[in-house]
């Protein structure tokens, strides 16, 4: 029996179909379905040419299938408006939901931070939180393991043409949902975001800045030793995801300069806001699948 | 010489809020409460207060200020007779719940701004402004950055989210008087009759009056200054200069000149940390078109690792570097200090 879990993929936009084309070379995740609601859509079309089971009609089309082809994992990338009742349509039929949208029902997962946790206590939701919130929070956490952040504050910059309209209609969700990321995730007692969005061409390589003041004067050692070992750890997944600059240290403030610079598979090299994203949610999946393998957890029981 | 006699135009105080950029967001309380009691009694009928970066912009990036955006609307509000507040707002950085606060406070107008390509992310700020019926104004930053057509585009989709005023804004102050024309007449000719139109200076080449004058002959009614010559960059037009300046073309603005160069001069000179002009730096803004707040922070990088002012602002543009995008001076000062010296080490080997 393959260790592989199948999975589908909800909504098959350029987050989606990126997201197909990693999990395609994935070693523990073999994609099955892509959801849509156009048939015309580009993205459906693309998914069928890869040999993936589409369907038109949302998650409805495919639910009569799930535990035919014994659908494990979903991720959604359609929009906080129809994740809830998605999640609860899946969960219902024991697949564990992942969820890229800004809807965050269940746990925020930064997977080099709180992904084992989760997979451990295979939480049947967890929430990606956001480009920006996977590029920086890893790097806030990193500080807070050595000493208490008093305050985190990231800014994330995007190119123009990465920015869809889903975060560019509700902007103020990405600002919330970060910040509360940085918080939770992050651990630092407040968090700030904020997202800067350049037009500039070429497009620019997504750039994220991370501030943080610890409570104490920072150990510049011990935090210098963290944040590289955590580049290294988001590196696994996300390779072109850089340390630019830093850590710079001036009284209680750690500040650090990053890059995204995405695979290039579906989405462009310049949009490692995106990238990041479908590589994290990928990761998480992976977790599940490999913490299933070893027995670690037991997925839900489902009539053979 | 133009003719604009007896056209009525709204001037709009922004050094209680540009002019936070120049105190690195640390005018008190009391010198709020007492420059805008100054500008009321002087006849300025709109005063805009707020973080530099507008509502939320207290951060590590651009500075915290010396109150709360919250404090400063609330201490100012009530002192005043006549004129009404304003309060900037920058989707990205602050966010509806921050509007609702400042709508609580009792500001009258609430100006929704974005880098000139970036309207669409407005939606949520415009509709709910004109939703609590707030004089709601849309605000397209580096408006020299692109094309007269394509500022109306943008402008259009803030029309339509219901902004019933537009700014060209020269956020570097690199336009001159004809960049400002050609912008505003396309928008007077294609938006809304009733929709107003706005222009906002820097002085960075000198240019903010005359700029404001071609804006006003274009077809604009609302114009940003600031008392004193306050603002980003080497400030934004002078308040006091431009009312004279109007006073004797006959366009009326209802400011007192004598009163509010006392005002410049009394309560807004004796705050300033330098004097806010035209040195090499600012004129390298407005020569180069670079966002304006820019300037401090590439002065402190410039102390911290020795590479130019200048250099990194020309690098900043160079790489378009739209507005709050103060983090990458730093870091481009940082990658600048490291390939200087490995330059040198390579001549020295």
């Amino acid at each position: 029996m393959s260790k592989k879990l199948k999975a589908a993929i909800i909504g098959p936009g350029n987050i989606g179909t990126d997201l197909l084309m990693k999990a395609m070379r994935s070693d523990w995740i073999e994609p099955v379905w892509m959801v849509g609601v156009d048939p015309e859509s580009e993205g459906l079309k693309r998914a069928k040419e890869f040999g993936m089971k589409t369907t038109a009609e949302g998650v409805d089309g495919m639910l009569a299938h799930v535990v035919e082809d014994d659908i494990r994992i979903a991720f959604d990338a359609t929009s906080a408006y129809v994740h809830a009742e998605n999640s609860s349509k899946l969960n219902a039929l024991g697949v564990v939901m992942i969820d890229l949208t800004p809807a965050a029902i269940g746990p925020f997962c930064i997977p080099p931070v709180n992904l084992k946790t989760h997979a451990q206590k295979l939480e049947m939701n967890v929430n990606m939180v956001t480009c920006g919130g996977q590029a920086t929070i890893p790097m806030v956490a990193a500080i807070s393991s050595v000493q208490e952040v008093a305050y985190g504050e990231i800014i994330a910059t995007a190119a123009s043409k990465s920015v869809g309209p889903g975060t560019r209609m509700n902007i103020d969700e990405f600002t919330r949902t970060t910040s509360a990321g940085v918080e939770q995730v992050g651990g630092a007692k407040k968090g700030k975001a904020i997202i800067i969005i350049n037009p500039a061409e070429p497009p620019m390589i997504m750039r994220d800045t991370v501030h943080c003041l610890t409570e104490d004067e920072p150990d510049q050692d011990a935090i210098t030793k963290s944040i590289l070992a955590m580049v290294e750890e988001v590196k696994k997944y996300v390779p072109g995801y850089r340390l630019v600059n830093g850590p710079i240290f001036d009284g209680k403030r750690v500040s650090i300069f990053l890059e995204v610079e995405g695979l290039g598979d579906f989405l462009p090299k310049y949009a490692g806001n995106l990238d990041i994203m479908t590589a994290a949610a990928l990761r998480t999946a992976e977790m599940f699948a490999e913490e299933a393998a070893s027995g670690t957890i037991e997925l839900p029981a489902r009539a053979a | 010489m133009m003719n604009l006699k007896g056209r009525k135009i709204t001037v709009h105080d922004m050094s209680l809020r540009d002019g936070m950029h120049a105190k690195q967001h640390q005018i008190s309380i009391e010198e709020m409460k007492s420059v805008s009691q100054g500008l009321d009694e002087a006849g300025v009928p709109l005063i805009e207060v707020t973080h530099g970066d507008g509502l939320g912009g207290a951060s590590v990036n651009w500075g915290f200020p010396a109150a709360s955006d919250e404090e400063y609307l609330r201490a100012v509000i009530p002192g005043l007779k006549n004129a009404k507040v304003s309060a900037l707002l920058l989707p990205g950085v602050g966010t509806v719940d921050h509007l609702r606060m400042a709508a609580d406070c009792g500001i009258n107008t609430i100006r929704v701004a974005t880098h000139c390509t970036e309207a669409d992310v407005s939606l949520q700020h415009i509709k709910l402004g004109r939703e609590m019926g707030l004089d709601t104004v849309g605000f397209l930053m580096m408006a020299h950055m692109i094309e007269p057509e394509e500022i109306l585009v943008q402008a259009k989709l803030m029309e339509s989210y219901g902004a019933n005023c537009l700014y060209v804004t020269d956020s570097a102050g690199y336009m001159l008087p004809d960049d400002v024309s050609s912008r505003i007449k396309i928008l007077r000719d294609n938006l809304l009759p009733e929709t107003e139109l706005g222009f906002h200076g820097h002085h960075n080449l000198a240019m903010g009056v005359a700029n404001s004058l071609a804006a006003v002959e274009a077809g604009a009614n609302r114009i940003d200054c600031a008392c004193g010559g306050m603002g980003a960059g080497a400030g934004n037009t002078p308040m006091e200069v431009f009312v004279a300046v109007c006073d004797r073309m006959g366009i009326e603005t209802g400011v007192d000149v004598f009163k509010i160069s006392d005002v410049a001069e009394d309560l807004v000179t004796p705050m300033l940390d330098f004097p806010v002009r035209i040195d090499r730096n600012s004129l390298t803004l407005g020569y180069a078109g670079v966002y304006s707040s820019f300037l401090l922070f590439a002065k402190r990088a410039e102390e911290n690792y020795g590479i130019p002012a200048r250099d990194l602002l020309l690098e900043m543009g160079r790489r378009k570097m739209v507005g709050g995008q103060e983090d990458m001076i730093e870091d481009i000062a940082l990658t600048m200090a490291k390939e200087r010296k490995a330059a040198n080490e390579r001549k020295a080997s």
